[in-house]
């Protein structure tokens, strides 16, 4: 039952629709600084594909690789990288301030799969580590498989030859 | 006991005769550090998972309260208590290390006032003499159950809270000089159709603002009977909403302060990590049992209205498209002359 | 210089991103399953393997380019075992990511406890 209201005050929280609330709560609501996520996203973001690239390019020095060689390592450097640091409990505090910066390159891959692994810990290695492990990650390789299997299946169905495997 | 409405108005005087805190060390970097007993310095709480360390949180402050109380744990004839785990797991074993007869509840972060209403209830009616109600939350339990684990690098929106570790338990009986339990108002289930985990404050305005209505309507009082009314964790977000919606509604709220647990526990300023403020079952608890009772003990305050706020989702309602159910229950402290 | 274009096109890719979740508010495991479908569409047009070439890093390390490397898979092995391959060909080129972020997430909980 509404509260006794002055008189002609027709607003009563039983009748208040999710709609007018809505509206309502969204004067309250702290806007996101979208433009300042941006910038930072792209600094941070850009930061690490220049690492890769660093990366990439002392593989190919050091090791006498080809671009495609190098790709696996460089990857698999950038993931060591990521796992210390989300154990050492750091990468969440950049990716805080970075946004899509840490997460859109593979070290935020690897950190959801890291911080799942290290969280489950408690339910043991088996039932834990080994159940949870993909949690977060899981989507990502679903759906990147079942896509590439679309993209197959288009190739195949109407004959193309791509330019693909070197 | 007079029922009026969705409020007790209880008549033999059940009060809290002890309470106890224990918190961990974000929040004891907080205002409130000096109010509360007992200030872990890792949150780990010294114990080796984070669900071991939110028991171990409740069980210290229901042993530290049985102690302030004089009394020994045999004495307490109930525990009513409750927490965010699935199956109130930290509750569940926390009345095993107790040994008392146990009634778990489940409000989400109302169960700091749900616990305690019911306990003044069964008091007031003769049904106990010795209740102990209490509640704890950990903010890493809290994270890992409904949101990311603890070390992933997801960006938090400005309206996300911070989950408080800490628990709050009280003792209520009828022979002591602690606040008296006046009247307790128990919400009712409001959704406004809120979706956003991370925006508990908007979700859960409208059942603070139903249940201090509904409050000031079964009972007749204006909110200037109360020195404070505070909220339990609405934050910077819930809190001014609320505000709008109990001013369109016509409750006289600018009669008295109206304030809010979640903004009270942290330094705003520094603690910028909390971001719009405090939230968890432990959030209202610690700032109910630590801080607010010691200011009606020392006479800075006489009529306090707890009005705790709950999120009754989970993990699963969210991720299949539901909107966030939640609930506020009322608890009006008094101390006599 | 490669460099060069490796900071900017992988600066832009992770603006993509953030706009996905400030804008359309979508979840971080929304957003990058969406970029993950991309990658793989966007090779599926042979669109990806020239922005590697121009951009490498840029565009070999955001989670774009996972996808791009399973149709790099599928496609190879589909020329060489027809279509049997569209399937047992999709993990060959990114087999050592998804190795390389299991084995050391899982030496990563043999020794540390999370921070909270």
């Amino acid at each position: 039952m509404p509260a006794s209201t002055k008189k002609g005050n027709k607003f009563s929280l039983d009748n208040l629709s999710s709609q007018e609330y809505k509206s309502i709560a969204q004067k309250h609501e702290p806007k996101r600084s979208i433009f300042k996520n941006c910038i930072l996203a792209f600094l941070i973001g850009g930061a690490i594909c220049l690492l890769g690239q660093a990366i990439q390019q002392a593989f190919m020095a050091l090791f006498d690789m080809s671009t495609q060689e190098a790709s696996s390592p460089t990857v698999a450097v950038l993931i060591i990288i990521s796992v210390i640091l989300t154990s050492c409990g750091v990468y969440d505090k950049f990716a805080q301030v970075a946004g899509a910066g840490t997460a859109v390159p593979v070290t935020g891959f690897a950190n959801s799969m890291c911080s799942a692994a290290l969280e489950h810990k408690a339910e043991g290695y088996v039932l834990g580590v080994g159940a949870n492990m993909f949690k977060l990650a899981g989507s990502v390789i679903v759906f990147g498989t079942v896509a590439a299997f679309f993209v197959g299946l288009v190739y195949a169905i109407f004959g193309l030859e791509g330019v693909h495997h070197q | 006991m007079r029922l009026k409405g969705q409020t007790w108005e209880f008549q033999a005087k059940p009060r809290i005769l002890a309470s106890a805190t224990v918190v961990g060390p974000e929040e004891g970097q907080g205002p409130l550090a000096s109010d509360f007993d007992y200030i872990y310095d890792n949150l780990e709480i010294n114990e080796k998972t984070w669900e071991k360390a939110e028991r171990k949180l409740l069980e210290q402050a229901s042993q530290l309260a049985v102690v302030k109380a004089g009394l020994t744990k045999e004495k307490i004839q109930f525990f009513v208590g409750g927490d965010l785990m699935n199956q109130i797991i930290s509750s569940t074993f926390a009345a095993r290390t107790l040994g008392a007869p146990y009634l778990g509840v489940f409000g989400a972060c109302s169960t700091s006032m749900e616990s305690l209403a019911l306990a003044a209830l069964l008091v007031d009616s003769g049904a106990a003499e010795l209740v102990l109600a209490g509640t704890t939350s950990h903010n890493c339990t809290a994270e890992k159950q409904f949101r990311y684990p603890t070390e992933y690098g997801s960006q938090k929106p400005p309206t996300a809270q911070y989950t408080v570790t800490g628990s709050g338990c009280g003792i209520v009986g009828k022979k002591g000089n602690g606040p008296v339990i006046a009247r307790a108002t128990i919400g009712r289930v409001m959704d406004l159709g809120i979706k956003d985990p991370f925006n508990m404050g908007a979700a859960m305005a409208p059942a603070a603002a139903d249940t201090i209505e509904a409050h000031f309507r079964d009972t007749g009082l204006t909110p200037g009977h109360y020195d404070l009314v505070v909220t339990g964790d609405l934050a910077s977000v819930g809190l001014p909403i609320a505000k709008e919606l109990l001013q369109k509604a016509g409750v006289r709220m600018e009669q008295t302060k109206f304030g809010d647990c979640g903004l009270m526990v942290y330094d705003m300023q520094k603690q910028t990590y909390v971001r719009a403020g405090g939230s968890g079952c432990g959030c209202s608890a610690v700032v109910t049992y630590g801080h607010l009772l010691k200011k009606m003990t020392n006479k800075e305050l006489k009529k306090v209205l707890v009005v705790a706020t709950g999120a009754l989702l989970s993990p699963l309602s969210y991720q299949q498209g539901e909107s966030i159910p939640c609930i506020a229950h009322a608890v009006a402290l008094e101390m006599e002359d | 210089m490669q460099f060069l274009w490796a900071f900017i096109i992988g600066g832009l890719i992770c603006v993509i991103g953030q706009i996905m979740m400030d804008v359309f508010k979508l979840t971080p495991a929304h957003t990058m399953s969406t970029l993950v479908v991309a990658g793989a569409v966007a090779d599926g047009f042979g669109l990806y393997d020239p922005l590697v070439k121009f951009a490498g890093a840029g565009a070999s390390v955001p989670i774009t380019s996972f996808g791009s490397s399973l149709v790099h898979g599928a496609l190879s092995e589909l020329q060489r075992d027809g279509w049997v391959g569209i399937v047992t060909g999709i993990f060959e080129v990114t087999s050592a990511g998804i190795s390389a972020a299991i084995i050391f997430s899982f030496l990563a909980a043999l020794i540390v406890r999370p921070r909270g």
